[in-house]
């Protein structure tokens, strides 16, 4: 129902049931949030987005109170900026003064807040914390100092992400957004997804920088740096430099890592092909023996942390083949060492991720070959754009480029690793050609490339089997799921999983912000080079195929589980 | 003859007439310890009771009856509102009415003791004697109720604390008790009980007074699968003890208030919602749960009607915040206790989601008297607009501390000086602080507020926590502000921005105006200054934009105090000076010259060498060297240190 309010002198429409803040939004009337998050339930902390309704007493928080037919609202009056710009006085009462060195200058909500109120001196003066920032994780740094505990990320971590690794500890002042006990975030049941940097309105929390050891090894003349870039990085970079989401700028990115200096450029989409393979002869063994079914994706590093430390029963059900990453790594550290004859341990393998999770899977001891690092370093989205900067390159005028050919050429679906839904599909289609000789007509799976849902099945008859595929992209829809197995489903034989909703799209490592209408238009644009591109099937990569005659032999063989395989172990942690 | 519990559920829960056989009534005397064969002397054992050190005094009577071999029986009773006179001894010998004495330490009891049995009680621990019907009165022993701290009180929900022993629902029973319960199970509907409720116009005792009926109509109306009700125990300010004691001392009232609002809104679980640390209030309600329960008043299909009922008793942290009530649901959950933005108000989404009412102790107290009595009773008392009475805890600077219960409409004025008898030491009363943390200071000039919700409401204080604090005049305004602020802070949830941001600054504020820089230079003493101008600005903004109740009136006591005592504030700020004595860092001390005998000993304690003398002459205080801790006041023998 809609019906007429009146604010700041003027009627404006409003739905019954909607909040304050989404009717002036509606009506082009624009009222600075903070704690707000769209896609959950109010929670009325931060009191940024105070409103004055007429006969009430107090101000209103206009992201949790309902709209109503009486109400006289005012958003700008006298009464209602004091409020706002005390309480973000209050905010810079006790924050460090270090804007200029920090992680998140110039893209900072605290710094925008303080601009849009104008706050041109400290009235307030407050003591500033002297809490120690929590460099334990290996993907990930908390800086307490600079937390103004508008609680988004631990709302994220529990009713997004559904693991809950941090929250609330102490009363007033005290107060702090810990993992359990207190303990670094290393002994926690964190997953390392880092939705919670990007929910982060300050640098409270930041991945962990990898770039000096980068520059180091760009400056070491013995190192041969090569650096491989996931399939979702090409969508979103752009944004970095200010472009509206969703431009593909795959051929600059190449001529960029060039200039910058890296020896080989490589597309980790090759990567996600041989995974393809991989995963899909792993799946139509498992069916066709019965074992371990279904099979779990696992190319998510964070996933493949949830399983191992809350459910180890299920480790066995992971497909045992290494990530993209991974086996981009092993690749290029054994295969195109020889091939370009230099040592193993003078090449440096940097990989370009849209994750931080993936900071922490290089560093697994079961990704270490003889005790050299299969990946050396892992950079974000963000962090590369800071080495794009830091270079001095403008990315944006640059010609276009071709990845390195001994590991380049990629079919599209290697490229839909990106997205939600990608994985199953490049595995769907290589499943159906292993069982069926011919390829897939149909190989758009429309069912799968829902952007609204987190959850999501599809089943196909292949001869005389009827494949069931599921798909979930946060632990809230994964546990679902499980239990459902736990209780009996049968008829579900793979399920994909990762961590961050709608997918690497959306990954912890992306840029800030990421709001719903970018990820769609990131997902359109992986979508888009599905159509565009010629070779959509990871059986049909000519490199891929040339270098199983070569080097690894028929896929889950011996040599190849060897190479591109690994495996899981139980984990500890504070749950 | 038929056992006590079977003649109690016969003979009195059912027996609707109220007219009782002459055998029976009999009975009930003795139930109700009345009519006794033996001597019987009650303790009045609740928390107040053990901290002035009634369990030696009960040592101490059971020395004594063996000794004497005297055939007593000893029982403990809850507290009777007199916390400043505890330890607390009743004596009820056969034949005679129960008197009281006050003051009852370890060496007292013998003297008292061996009067009661000679019947010669000429003593200055005598407190009074209890009417009753029928029994022989203590000559020259005023009545208890004469006394001024009783006569001006009107007692419903305290009406039986430190008379009846908490610990025996037979005892309660003969009193009158559950037959409210048995009534509204037997002859109400739910829509009854809500209606008369509603028509008595009880309002919630614990916030800002929201009509009791109402709030139980719509949580009942509200369609679910499962109601809940909870009871908020969870007093924890500092100065409020009422609700912990009325659990202590009759525990089965607020059970049967809590069962008929249960029946009322259709819940089958009642929760009642108490700090862990209130240990004995918990162990006595645990026990009224477990009796009522082999009573057959609790459990499955209560005395054949079908309505069942389970008790769970919640044990909070003992987090202030956790009062709140939608914090309190999330701690009930077993989530942090943070609030929750109201709407979707209990009443809708409450506890697990489900409609819930939540009402304080107090409220649920009245409720039985409400059910025996009929709404139209209790309409009669109090105001226009606020109906019944209010109890209140007074403590503080007051000659009687303790627990007292008056109708509404009475006076602030009359509170203080008429039953709390003025304040002690012969000092000048200064203000109240009522409502705790939360509440505001009171000044003489408005010490004739009545008490009724829309009074309060206007000039700015709730009903809530009903506690009395009174200040006299060597109580300093700005410290006692601090600390109710440093109180809050500690106790701030931490999620909204300006109760746990606003009220840390303003305690930093406040502690830099109550200390002297030590370098007058630097920028210390702008920043106090900056501080100061900014204060009152942000008291309104924590009072106009915080979340919950706890933030809305964190700033209460400042901006209160501010109104009053701006004077007092100004002293300290520009002339650095505490008035009261109280604040250490802005006192000085200086010697008498006439007093001093020079004995040294100020000299020898004086952690900073700040005294100066030779021995045998007066001895002198440097003042820059001094930094007002007082221990030269505490060691000189002679009083010949003062505060200036």
């Amino acid at each position: 129902m809609i019906f007429d309010i009146e604010v700041n002198n003027k009627i404006i429409k409003a739905k019954r049931g909607e909040t304050i803040l989404s009717a002036l939004n509606r009506n082009g009337i624009k009222v600075p949030t903070l704690c707000y998050m769209e896609e959950l339930a109010p929670s009325g902390a931060c009191r940024i987005c105070v409103v004055e309704v007429e006969g009430q007493q107090d101000l209103v928080p206009s992201c949790a109170q309902p709209v109503e037919e009486w109400m006289k609202i005012k958003t700008h009056s006298p009464r209602v900026i004091k409020a706002r710009k005390t309480i973000v006085e209050l905010l810079l009462s006790n924050h460090p003064d270090d804007c200029l060195y920090c992680e998140r200058n110039g893209n900072c909500e605290l710094q925008k807040l303080s601009i849009e109120l104008n706050v041109l001196e400290r009235r307030i003066i407050g003591q500033k914390g002297k809490q120690k920032a929590d460099r334990s994780g290996s993907c990930m740094v908390r800086d307490p100092k600079k937390c103004i505990l508008c609680g988004r990320c631990v709302r994220v971590c529990e009713e997004i992400i559904g693991v809950t690794a941090i929250d609330f500890i102490k009363r007033g002042n005290h107060c702090e957004i810990t993992p359990s006990f207190r303990k670094g975030i290393n002994l926690s049941s964190c997953i390392n997804c880092g939705q919670c940097i990007m929910s982060c309105p300050t640098a409270a929390l930041y991945e962990r920088d990898h770039l000096p050891e980068i520059i180091d090894s760009l400056n070491n003349p013995e190192k041969h740096v090569v650096i491989q870039y996931s399939p979702a990085i090409s969508v979103t970079l752009a944004e970095e430099f200010g472009v509206k989401a969703g431009k593909d700028i795959n051929g600059m990115l190449n001529a960029a890592l060039r200039k910058i200096g890296f020896n080989k450029v490589f597309d980790s989409s090759f990567g996600a092909d041989i995974n393809t393979i991989e995963v899909a002869n792993e799946l139509v063994n498992r069916i066709k023996s019965g074992q371990n079914l279904p099979m779990f994706s696992s190319c998510c590093p964070a996933w493949v942390k949830y399983v191992e430390q809350t459910h180890p029963d299920l480790i066995g059900n992971l497909a045992s083949a290494k990530s993209p990453q991974q086996i981009m790594g092993t690749l290029m550290k054994g295969y195109l060492a020889e091939c370009i004859n230099i040592p193993s341990e003078n090449i440096y393998t940097v990989s370009v991720m849209p994750c931080i999770a993936k900071k922490f899977e290089a560093q697994r001891e079961e990704m270490t070959h003889k005790g050299i690092t299969e990946v050396d370093a892992v950079l974000t989205t963000r962090e590369l754009a800071r080495l794009i900067r830091l270079y001095g390159i403008d990315i944006m005028n640059i010609e276009s480029e071709l990845a390195d050919t001994v590991l380049g050429t990629r079919s599209s679906s290697g490229k839909l690793y990106a997205v939600s839904g990608g994985v199953a599909e490049a595995i769907i289609r290589t499943s159906y050609n292993l069982l069926t000789g011919g390829d897939l007509i149909n190989y758009k799976i429309t069912e799968l490339r829902s952007v609204n849902k987190n959850k999501k099945e599809f089943k196909i008859k292949i001869t005389d089997l009827d494949l069931g595929i599921a798909v979930v992209s946060d632990m809230i829809n994964a546990e679902k799921l499980l239990d459902e197995i736990k209780n009996g489903r049968k008829d579900i034989h793979f399920i994909e999983v990762m961590a961050c909703p709608g997918g690497c799209v959306n990954g912890g490592g992306q840029p800030i912000p990421s709001r719903k209408e970018e990820i769609k238009a990131r997902i359109k644009a992986i979508y888009d080079v599905d159509d565009k591109e010629s070779i959509k099937f990871a059986h049909k990569n000519p490199q891929l195929n040339e270098l199983y005659k070569i080097l690894f032999g028929k896929p889950c063989d011996e040599n190849c589980m060897n190479i591109l395989h690994t495996s899981f172990n139980k984990r500890d942690v504070l749950l | 003859m038929e056992s006590n519990i079977q003649f109690l559920k016969e003979k009195v829960l059912l027996n609707e007439t109220l007219s009782f056989s002459k055998e029976d009534e009999e009975r009930i005397k003795i139930l109700k310890l009345e009519k006794t064969i033996k001597p019987i002397i009650f303790v009045g054992a609740s928390s107040c009771g053990y901290v002035a050190g009634v369990q030696k005094t009960m040592d101490t009577i059971k020395q004594y009856l063996t000794e004497k071999q005297i055939s007593a029986e000893i029982i403990k009773v809850g507290c009777i509102g007199l916390c400043a006179l505890e330890p607390i001894m009743d004596v009820q010998l056969p034949g005679m009415t129960r008197v009281s004495f006050k003051y009852m330490n370890a060496e007292n009891v013998a003297e008292v003791l061996d009067g009661v049995f000679n019947n010669t009680i000429e003593s200055d621990h005598i407190l009074g004697q209890y009417r009753q019907k029928n029994l022989q009165k203590w000559e020259n022993v005023n009545f208890i109720d004469e006394i001024d701290y009783f006569a001006g009180q009107k007692r419903i929900v305290t009406e039986h604390n430190g008379i009846i022993d908490p610990e025996d629902i037979e005892t309660f029973i003969a009193y009158g008790g559950y037959r409210a319960f048995i009534k509204t199970i037997y002859h109400y509907t739910s829509n009854d009980v809500c209606r008369i409720i509603e028509k008595s116009e009880l309002r919630g005792r614990g916030g800002s007074g929201y009509p009791c009926g109402k709030k139980w109509k719509i949580t009942h109306d509200n369609a679910a699968d499962q109601h809940y009700l909870v009871c908020n125990a969870n007093e924890s300010d500092p100065g409020a003890f009422m609700e912990k004691s009325i659990i202590e001392s009759n525990p089965h009232k607020l059970l049967e208030g809590m069962a008929i609002a249960a029946y009322a809104i259709g819940a089958g679980k009642a929760f009642i919602y108490i700090r862990a640390d209130n240990k004995l209030a918990i162990e006595r309600f645990k026990k009224a749960i477990d009796d009522a329960k082999a009573f057959g008043l609790l459990g499955e299909n209560i005395f054949d009607s079908g309505f069942n009922l389970e008790f769970i008793i919640k044990k909070g942290p003992g987090a202030f915040v956790c009062g709140e009530e939608t914090a309190m649901l999330n701690s009930i959950e077993g989530k942090r206790g943070m609030p929750r933005y109201r709407p979707p108000y209990p009443t809708e989404r409450g506890l697990f989601g489900k409609p819930t009412v939540i009402n304080n102790v107090e409220t649920l107290c009245n409720v039985p008297a409400i059910i025996i009595n009929g709404p139209v009773w209790f309409n009669s008392i109090g105001t226009t607009t606020s109906k019944g009475t209010k109890v209140f805890t007074l403590s503080g600077k007051i000659k009687m501390n303790g627990i007292i219960e008056v109708e509404m409409g009475t006076t602030f004025e009359d509170i203080i000086f008429k039953i709390g008898g003025n304040v002690k030491n012969n000092k000048q009363f200064k203000a109240i602080q009522l409502g705790g943390p939360a509440g505001i200071c009171l000044v003489r000039e408005n010490l004739n507020i009545t008490i009724d919700y829309e009074e309060l409401n206007k000039i700015g204080a709730i009903m809530g926590s009903g506690s009395i604090i009174v200040m006299d005049e060597e109580t300093c305004i700005v410290d006692i502000t601090k600390f109710y602020i440093n109180f809050i802070q500690h106790e701030s949830c931490g999620k909204c921005i300006p109760c746990r941001e606003g009220t840390q600054r303003m305690l930093e504020i406040l502690e830099k105006i109550t200390k002297i820089p030590k370098d007058e230079a630097s920028h210390q003493t702008l920043e106090r200054f900056k501080g100061v101008m900014q204060l009152e600005s942000i008291a309104e903004v924590i009072k106009d934009t915080s979340l919950c109740g706890l933030g809305k009136t964190a700033a209460n006591t400042f901006l209160s105090s501010l109104k009053w005592f701006r004077d007092e504030y100004e002293e300290h700020i520009f002339d650095r000076k505490c008035k009261a004595g109280v604040c250490k860092e802005l006192r000085a001390f200086f010697i008498d010259v006439d007093k001093c005998t020079g004995c040294n000993a100020c000299m020898r304690k004086c952690p900073e060498n700040a005294i100066i003398g030779t021995v045998k002459y007066p001895h002198f205080i440097v003042e820059s060297k001094c930094t007002g801790c007082g221990i030269c006041v505490e060691t000189c023998k002679f009083s010949a240190i003062f505060i200036k």
